[in-house]
Order: structure tokens, then sequence, then C-alpha cells
């Protein structure tokens, strides 16, 4: 692999899929990358069912624009949805930079902001079971929970990735910042720490539900290029 | 009834199919959605035991005498619930409708109920056909798709005016049991579908209803949870919870039913096998034999019991349909009851303060 192919692979392992909140490179969803000799980056991506919600699907590949785009050196970014409903539609509105609205004429009234946003808080929700949970098994209270701060955990690449999901949504998310907040931002008393990490819990369990079958129906739709895991 | 170390199960499957997917079916124009909507069940196909997998071919369209079979003679089902889906924008006689499922009524109508649909956007031509088949079928229940494409639209609300127009005339007309898809495969486009922030306002407006979230709102099953431990009349429907997860990711199945468990409660879920993505039998064996594991990630979910089970794979859905169940297979059910599963739960969180 050239050094610029590396690069645009780099790029692409950024772009995530915002429900499961893992990259799209992991999942999978990345079926080829190549990049020419003159700097012509060709990227073709794929979902597990053919009726993948096109607001997903969407973002996905216009983040994948954007992310290969941005790489030095590269002079084009060609991506491609394949095997999808609307992969017309979402091929050529990402290409032109037309946005979402005016792509799904008729269909679509607003942007995916918001959507990004829900699902990025809940990424932060769960983030917080992941970090809180082995402490709570170690013995801590549901007092000592109610003030840890951010600053005082362990170095983890599960702290990082709870830290930057706060920052993508705006929720406080340096040193002094609580461990555990509300999807609002607000802070968790003592009293409410079993509710919430019950609550931060299922979202998690969802989250990774989610992307395990995902991981499973796209292993079935393409036997012959996804081990399934 | 199906039975396993002595204990009998009287098993009701409420939400199953007898569909029409074969190519003569799919409507000139449509015909990738058409192929494109069964191929995404077929992948759900596969994720139960690879004995259980048949051959596209097959998937596309079975008989009545594998239905008979599959449900019945193996599969340990005492009742089965048709849930009906038209998609008649991509299959020329609907992919699987009332009228479709109606005809094994005279075969097996003494185990067999059909439910109706409607869909708001068809207003008062749709009111009328909502009348002639609860009169036609007798119906006690209806299957809901808000993502159903209907004439340019992807899809629509439960809480819109129109919908409460349809559940009115549909609570008027005796049908109690709204069965509502929430999950997976679907399309919708900035118009989320899977959102069941819909539901909770339907559910708080016709609390005579029954509103059951087919697949628990997967893949949004937090919200579905956040929703029903509020709505006393709001039921997980185990379609495809059970069949996709249980094989496929055991460890993932444990979470989700512990979940449930906690949040729901073992008197608000309802199995459905979902025929024909799955065949019941491995379904309802392998529930039975199914325990949390022990492991310390599960410690804190709480156990299903036999009696659990029992209520689960028949006796809730038998409450809310009305179905006979025989004496020695009874047990105390609170569904139907429209008491507070979550009361507890919320009562501990509005005294600690929370949002």
């Amino acid at each position: 692999m050239t050094a610029l192919a590396a690069a645009v692979w780099a790029a692409l392992a950024t772009v995530r899929d915002p429900e499961l909140d893992e990259p799209i490179t992991n999942l999978e969803f990345v079926s080829s990358c190549t990049v020419s000799g003159d700097g012509v980056a060709a990227v073709r991506l794929r979902l597990p069912t053919f009726f993948c919600a096109p607001n997903f699907a969407w973002l996905m590949v216009a983040d994948a624009h954007d992310a290969v785009a941005a790489v030095p050196g590269v002079t084009r970014a060609d991506i491609a949805l394949d095997d999808h409903f609307v992969s017309a539609t979402i091929n050529e509105g990402v290409a032109a930079r037309a946005g979402f609205v005016a792509s799904f004429a008729g269909e679509a009234q607003a942007e995916l902001d918001e959507l990004r946003a829900v699902f990025l808080r809940k990424a932060a929700l769960a983030g917080q079971d992941r970090i809180a949970r082995p402490l709570v098994d170690a013995g801590a209270t549901p007092e000592q929970l109610a003030g840890a701060r951010l600053g005082d955990l362990p170095p983890s690449a599960d702290l990082d990735r709870l830290r930057r999901r706060r920052a993508e949504v705006g929720l406080p998310h340096g040193p002094d910042a609580p461990l555990l907040l509300h999807p609002d931002g607000g802070p968790v008393t003592a009293e409410q720490v079993p509710l919430h990490l019950r609550r931060a819990r299922l979202t998690r369990v969802g989250i990774e539900a989610n992307g395990h079958t995902c991981r499973d129906l796209l292993a079935v739709r393409y036997p012959e290029e996804v081990a399934s895991s | 009834m199906y039975e396993k170390d002595g204990e009998k199960y009287f098993i009701v499957d409420s939400h199953s199919h007898f569909w029409d997917a074969s190519r003569e079916n799919w409507k000139p124009g449509a015909e990738q959605y058409a192929k494109g909507w069964i191929d995404c069940f077929y992948g759900y196909h596969q994720l139960g035991p690879p004995e259980t997998h048949w051959d596209y071919e097959k998937y596309l369209k079975v008989t009545p005498e594998d239905f008979e079979r599959d449900m019945f003679i193996e599969g340990h089902v005492d009742y089965a619930i048709f849930q009906s889906t038209y998609l008649k924008e991509w299959y020329t006689t609907g992919f699987n409708t009332a009228e479709q499922n109606a005809q094994l009524l005279d075969r097996f109508g003494d185990r067999l109920i059909v439910n109706g649909r409607f869909d708001p956007r068809d207003g008062d031509a749709g009111l009328k056909e909502l009348e002639a088949d609860a009169e036609k079928y007798g119906l006690k229940g209806v299957k809901l798709y808000t993502a159903e494409w209907n004439r340019g639209s992807r899809g629509y609300k439960l809480s819109d005016p129109e919908s409460y127009r349809f559940l009115e005339a549909a609570q008027g007309l005796g049908i109690k049991n709204i069965h509502v898809h929430k999950g997976p495969t679907i399309w919708p486009l900035d118009k989320d579908a899977f959102d069941v922030s819909d539901v909770d306002h339907a559910a708080t407006d016709f609390p005579e209803l029954n509103f059951i979230v087919e697949h628990v709102g997967l893949p949004r099953i937090e919200d579905f949870c956040f929703m029903a431990v509020q709505e006393p009349n709001v039921y997980a429907g185990l379609s495809v919870v059970i069949g996709g997860l249980m094989h496929a990711r055991p460890k993932f199945f444990a979470k989700v039913m512990g979940e449930l468990l906690f949040w729901v409660g073992e008197d608000r879920m309802t199995f459905g096998g979902d025929y024909n993505i799955w065949v019941p039998k491995w379904q309802v064996e392998g529930f039975v034999d199914w325990q949390m594991p022990d492991d310390e990630a599960f410690t804190d979910y709480p156990r299903l019991s036999t009696a659990g089970k029992k209520k689960v794979l028949g006796l809730n859905a038998a409450k809310l349909y009305d179905i006979p169940v025989p004496p020695e297979l009874r047990l105390q059910t609170s569904a139907g009851d429209q008491d507070k599963p979550g009361e507890q739960l919320l009562t501990e969180a509005a005294a600690a303060g929370s949002p």
C-alpha cells in the first residue's frame, strides 16, 4: 500500500456508523479502496441490508467523502455506496454536495445534524457504563461515582472515546467534568446513580446488540468477503 | 402445547405471517424493492440455526402444508396470530394481506387469528376498509407499519391526527391490540420510523388499547424501555429478538432479555416466532431451555422462572386475545391489567429527583 493509500484508509477509519458508534472500516462497510497515480481515491461502501435507513447511509457516505477529500495528495474523492435502494440518490447528492434535503426533495425536511447529535448523546451515555462498570465491580459507592471526575480516572481507550463523544456534542469533557452526566449535561446525584447506571447500561446493550446484528447480516449478505466474528 | 421436564407450556405465536414474495407477485417496475425486501428477510432467516435454513426459492412462498407442519405439527404452537403486511407498492397482490391470511382460516380457524391493518393516509376509504375487515374477520388486533410506502409518502406517525381517527375507529370496532412494527430493515428518511415516541403519545391517549411494540423497538431498545416503563398498556413483542439473537448472539440475547425483564417485566412480553422468517420449533425449545448466564456481567438481571416462560410463550398473549387456555396450563398474569409495571422504579426515580 502506498503512503497515500494508507492515509486514505486512515481517514476512512475516522468515519463512524452514527448509530453503532464504530468505524466503518471495523464494521467492514468499506468493500474496496484504491488510489490512482494522479490522486483519485475510489472508495466503495456496502451495508448489511438493502433497506438500511438512508439517513444513516447518507451520513456515512458524506463523512467518507469529507474525510477522504481532506487527505493531502487526494485530488478527487469518488465515494460510492453499492446495493442500496437509494444508492444513486445518495451517491449523486453527496458528490454534488447537494445536501440531504435537496437530494431527497419532498421526502426529507431537515438536515441530519440533530440526528447525529441524538446518537452522539447516546454514545456518551453508553460510554459512562464502560468506565463506571469496573468501578462498581471494584466496590465504588454511589457517592464516589457521583463525585468522580474524568481527570481522576486511569487513562484508557474507553475514556478517550467518552471524552471525544462529549466534545463532539458540546458536553463537558475536561479533567474537571463529572464522569456521570445526564444526557442533557446535568450532574447526577448519588441518589440518582443506580438508575442512571441502569440507563447507561441499557443504552450500551442496545448499541452493541445492533452492532452485532449488523455484522451478522453483513456476513450473510457478503459471505465470500466478510468473516463472521 | 410443548412439554419439557414435566412442565407444560401453552404456546401462542403472536406474530406470524404467510407471505407471497414469489417473483410472479413482484410488481412491474418495483421488482428491485420487492426483491430487496425479501432479501432482507432472507438475511435474518440465516441468523437461525443452520439446519433450519431453507433455500431461497422455498423462502419466497410456502404452502399451507408447510405452514401446518412448521407451526402446528412440529412447531408446538397452540394458537397463531397472523399479522398482515400489505406493501402493495411492491407486491401486486400484497405481500401478506388479511385476505391471504384468511384463506387458512377454513383449515385452521380453531387455532388461528387474523389481524388486520390500517393506514391513516388512506383516509375515509381506509376507515371503510377497516370496518369491513373487522366485520369479516372479527378483528381483535391490527399490525401497523408506520414506515410503509403509500403514494409518495414514506411513513406516518401514530401520533398524527389522522392516526388518532383510525385508533378511535379501531377501539369502537372492538379492536384492542395494536401491534406496531418498530424494528430493523426499514427505510425512513428523516421521518424516523424507528422512533417509538409516537407510540408513547398514543398509549397515553388510548389507555383501553394495548400497544405491542414488535421487535421491542430494536434498534432502539433503550427508547422503547424508557417508554414502556411509564406506559402500563405497552408490551414488548419478542419477534426478531428470539429469532435474530438467541442462536446468533446468545450473550447479547441474554443481555437484551435481562434489560427487558428489568424494565418491562415478564407479564408484558409476548413471544412471536415471525414465521416464515423462521420456524417456531427451535425458538420455543431454545427459549424453554434458556437460562440467564451465571457470569458476573449478568448478576443483577432478573431471572426468568418456568412460570415466567409460560407467560411469555403464550399466557400473556392468550389473555390479550381472550384465547381459551386449558385449566391445567393456566397461571396468573397481569397482562391486560393496566397496572404500572415500573411503578417502583418511577417512584424511586422521582424520590431521587431524576429527570
